[in-house]
C-alpha cells in the first residue's frame, strides 16, 4: 500500500529524511526522478516521478499513416533505433501478413545484433562510469564508435536510423559491408576481455555490485521484469529462442543466465550476451543469401482489419507493439509495450534496504532509457 | 514512375466522388488477400467457458494470435485462475482501446505469457470505464493501469494508488481517447505551469 501511495505523503519516522533524487541528475541517465525515504542512509521506500519526456507517441501512431509512422519509433529507444524499427516493422509486416525476403531478414539480423552491442556497450561505460570506475567508458565508446560507423555507411544515420521499411529494407548494403562487419567482431572479443579485465575482478566493482538490487526469479516475473534482468535472476527466456523472428532460427547462440539476481550478475549475463552476439553475427555475415530486399506490398500499406501483438528481444527486454487495423491507411490504436518501463517499476523493490549511493548502482544494471519510459 | 503517380492521383478523387463503393471495393480484395479473424476453439477455451460460462465471450484466433472476450467484472477472478491453473503466469502488458462509438465503449487488453506452455493469451475486457484491476494477481499491472487511467480514464477499482503517471497530476483530459485531438492540449495547464500561450 505504502509504496505506492507515494513517500511524500506519507507520515515520517523520527529519523527519517525524504530525498529527492533527479530529475537533473547524472546518474539518473536522463530525466527521472526518484522520491527516496531514507533513514539515515538507508533506503525505506521510494518513488518514481517520470514523463518528462512524454511525446504522445502512441497518439501520434494514430494519426500517422504505417510508413510515416516508422522513424517516430527511433526516437523512442534512442539509444537502440535499429531494434525498435525492427519490432515496429515486423509488428505492420504481420498484420499484413507479409513475407520479408532471406536477405532482408540476415541483414537485419546483423544490424539488430550490431545494435544490441552497442546499446550494451553504452550501458556498461556510464554503469562502470556511476558507480566510479571511469576508464570503461572511453573504451567502450571507441568500439560503439565503430557500430555508429557502419550505420552511417548504411544509411546515413548513427543514432536514430530509420534503417528498415515495412517489408524489407530500402537499402542494399554498401561495399565493403561485409568486411567492416567482420574486421570491428573479429577482435571484439578480445575488447570484451579488456572490459573484464577492467571490472570482473575488481575489488571494488564487485563490492559495489554483489548483493546489490537482488530480485529473484519469481519477483522479476510478478513484476513483468524481461531482458537481461530477468535472465540474471536465473529464468533462461529469450524471446529470440522463445519466438523466433527476422533470421535468429537460423543461428547457433546460447542464453547465458545469472544466479542470485544481483547487479554483478546482471552484468556478466550483459556481457555474455555480447559475446553471442558476436557469434550471430559472424554466422550471419558468411551466409547472408542472395535475392531481393524487398517484399511486394503495393504502394499503399493497408493491412486487413484485426489486430496483431509482435515483440522482439530489445536490448533492454520485451519490446512489443500491439497494432489495432481497421483497413484504413492508420492504425486504430498503436501500442507500443516498453521493456525499459516495465523494468524500472522492479526499482522500488530493487533499492530497499540500501543505501543511496547503491540506487545509482541499480538504476544503472536496470538499464532504462528515458526517451522509452516516457514515450 | 510519374505515370503511375498519375494514375494515383487519377484515382483519388474517384474515392472522395463515391464514399461508398469504394469502401466495398477496398473491403473485398482484402480478405483473400491478408489474415482475417476466425473462430477458436480449443481445451483451454473450453475450459474457460464450463468454468466460467457466460462471463466468457467470443473466443478468436487473428494472425495466429489467441483472443478470449472476458466480462470485465469477473476479470480478476479469470485472471488468477489462469495465473495459477493454467499456468499464464506473467502479464506481459495492460492497455487499453478506445472504440468510441461502441457500448460498452473499452476494451481492456490483457496480454498473458506461460512460460510453461510458451505460449500467449490475450484478454479483452469491454467496460465503459470502469474496470477491476489485476494489481492483486500480478504486480507488473500497477503501472500500467496507471498508465491506462491516465491515457483513457478507465478507472481500475482496487488499485493501490490510482492516479496519474506520464502526464502532470493536474492535467485534464485523456489524451489517447478518441475524442481527444491531436492537437488538443491542457491550455490552462500550459498557461499556468509553463507560462506559454501554448505547446503547439
Amino acid at each position: 500500500m505504502e509504496k505506492t501511495r507515494g513517500v511524500s505523503t506519507t507520515v515520517l519516522g523520527a529519523d527519517e529524511i525524504v530525498l529527492n533524487m533527479g530529475p537533473q541528475h547524472p546518474s539518473t541517465h536522463g530525466v527521472l526522478r526518484v522520491i527516496l525515504k531514507l533513514d539515515g542512509e538507508k533506503v525505506v521506500s521510494s518513488e518514481c516521478v517520470i514523463g518528462y519526456l512524454h511525446r504522445g507517441v502512441e497518439k501520434i501512431g494514430e494519426n500517422r499513416s504505417y510508413p510515416q509512422f516508422a522513424p517516430y519509433v527511433d526516437r523512442t529507444d534512442y539509444v537502440a533505433a535499429v531494434s525498435n524499427g525492427l519490432g515496429y516493422c515486423e509488428a505492420v509486416e504481420k498484420l499484413l501478413g507479409a513475407e520479408v525476403p532471406p536477405r532482408a531478414r540476415w541483414v537485419r539480423t546483423i544490424l539488430a545484433e550490431l545494435q544490441r552491442l552497442a546499446s550494451h556497450l553504452l550501458w556498461l561505460g556510464t554503469h562502470a562510469l556511476d558507480i566510479g570506475a571511469i576508464t570503461p567508458l572511453f573504451y567502450t565508446f571507441r568500439e560503439r564508435e565503430e557500430i555508429l560507423k557502419v550505420f552511417e555507411k548504411y544509411c546515413g544515420a548513427r543514432l536514430t536510423t530509420h534503417a528498415f521499411r515495412i517489408g524489407g529494407l530500402l537499402y542494399e548494403t554498401y561495399d565493403g559491408f561485409e568486411e567492416d562487419v567482420k574486421r570491428f567482431t573479429a577482435d571484439f572479443d578480445a575488447r570484451i576481455q579488456e572490459y573484464e579485465e577492467l571490472l570482473t575482478e575488481n575489488r571494488i566493482w564487485v563490492q559495489r555490485t554483489r548483493d546489490i538490487g537482488i530480485i529473484t526469479a519469481e519477483e522479476a516475473k510478478d513484476l513483468g521484469a524481461t531482458g537481461p534482468v530477468l535472465r540474471g535472476s536465473g529464468v533462461r527466456w529469450d524471446i529470440r529462442k522463445a519466438f523466433p523472428y527476422a533470421a535468429y532460427d537460423q543461428f547457433d547462440f546460447t542464453i547465458p543466465v545469472g544466479q542470485r539476481g544481483d547487479t554483478y550478475d546482471r552484468y556478466l549475463v550483459r556481457l555474455e550476451e555480447m559475446r553471442q552476439s558476436r557469434r550471430i553475427i559472424l554466422q550471419a555475415v558468411d551466409s547472408i543469401p542472395e535475392g531481393p530486399i524487398m517484399a511486394r506490398l503495393g504502394k499503399v500499406i493497408k493491412p486487413p482489419p484485426g489486430e496483431v501483438y509482435h515483440s522482439i528481444e530489445a536490448p533492454k527486454g520485451e519490446l512489443g507493439y500491439y497494432i489495432v487495423s481497421d483497413g484504413s491507411i492508420q492504425p486504430t490504436r498503436l501500442r507500443i509495450r516498453p521493456p525499459s518501463f516495465v523494468n524500472l517499476q522492479a526499482l522500488d523493490k530493487m533499492i530497499r534496504g540500501h543505501l543511496v549511493a547503491d540506487v545509482v548502482a541499480v538504476i544503472g544494471t536496470l538499464d532504462i532509457v528515458l526517451g522509452e519510459v516516457d514515450r | 514512375m510519374a505515370d503511375e503517380e498519375k494514375k494515383e492521383q487519377a484515382q483519388a478523387p474517384d474515392a472522395a466522388g463515391k464514399p461508398t463503393a469504394p469502401a466495398a471495393k477496398a473491403a473485398a480484395p482484402a480478405k483473400p488477400k491478408g489474415p482475417a479473424p476466425e473462430p477458436l476453439e480449443n481445451e483451454l477455451t473450453r475450459r474457460l467457458k464450463a468454468r466460467y460460462g457466460d462471463a466468457i465471450g467470443d473466443c478468436t484466433q487473428d494472425r495466429k494470435q489467441a483472443i478470449v472476450v472476458v466480462a470485465a467484472s469477473r476479470l480478476v477472478d479469470i485472471c488468477g485462475y489462469l495465473r495459477d491453473e493454467e499456468k499464464f503466469d506473467f502479464l506481459t502488458d495492460l492497455t487499453a482501446v478506445d472504440a468510441y462509438e461502441r457500448q460498452p465503449r473499452f476494451d481492456v487488453i490483457l496480454n498473458l505469457y506461460s512460460f510453461d506452455k510458451n505460449e500467449r493469451l490475450r484478454l479483452k475486457a469491454p467496460n465503459d470505464g470502469q474496470c477491476p484491476s489485476a494489481t492483486g494477481v500480478w504486480t507488473t499491472a500497477n503501472w500500467l493501469e496507471r498508465e491506462c487511467y491516465d491515457m483513457f480514464g478507465i478507472v481500475f477499482e482496487g488499485h493501490p494508488g490510482l492516479k496519474r503517471i506520464l502526464l502532470p497530476d493536474e492535467w485534464r483530459g485523456h489524451p489517447l481517447r478518441k475524442d481527444y485531438d491531436i492537437l488538443k492540449q491542457d491550455t490552462q495547464w500550459v498557461r499556468e505551469n509553463l507560462g506559454i500561450e501554448s505547446g503547439q
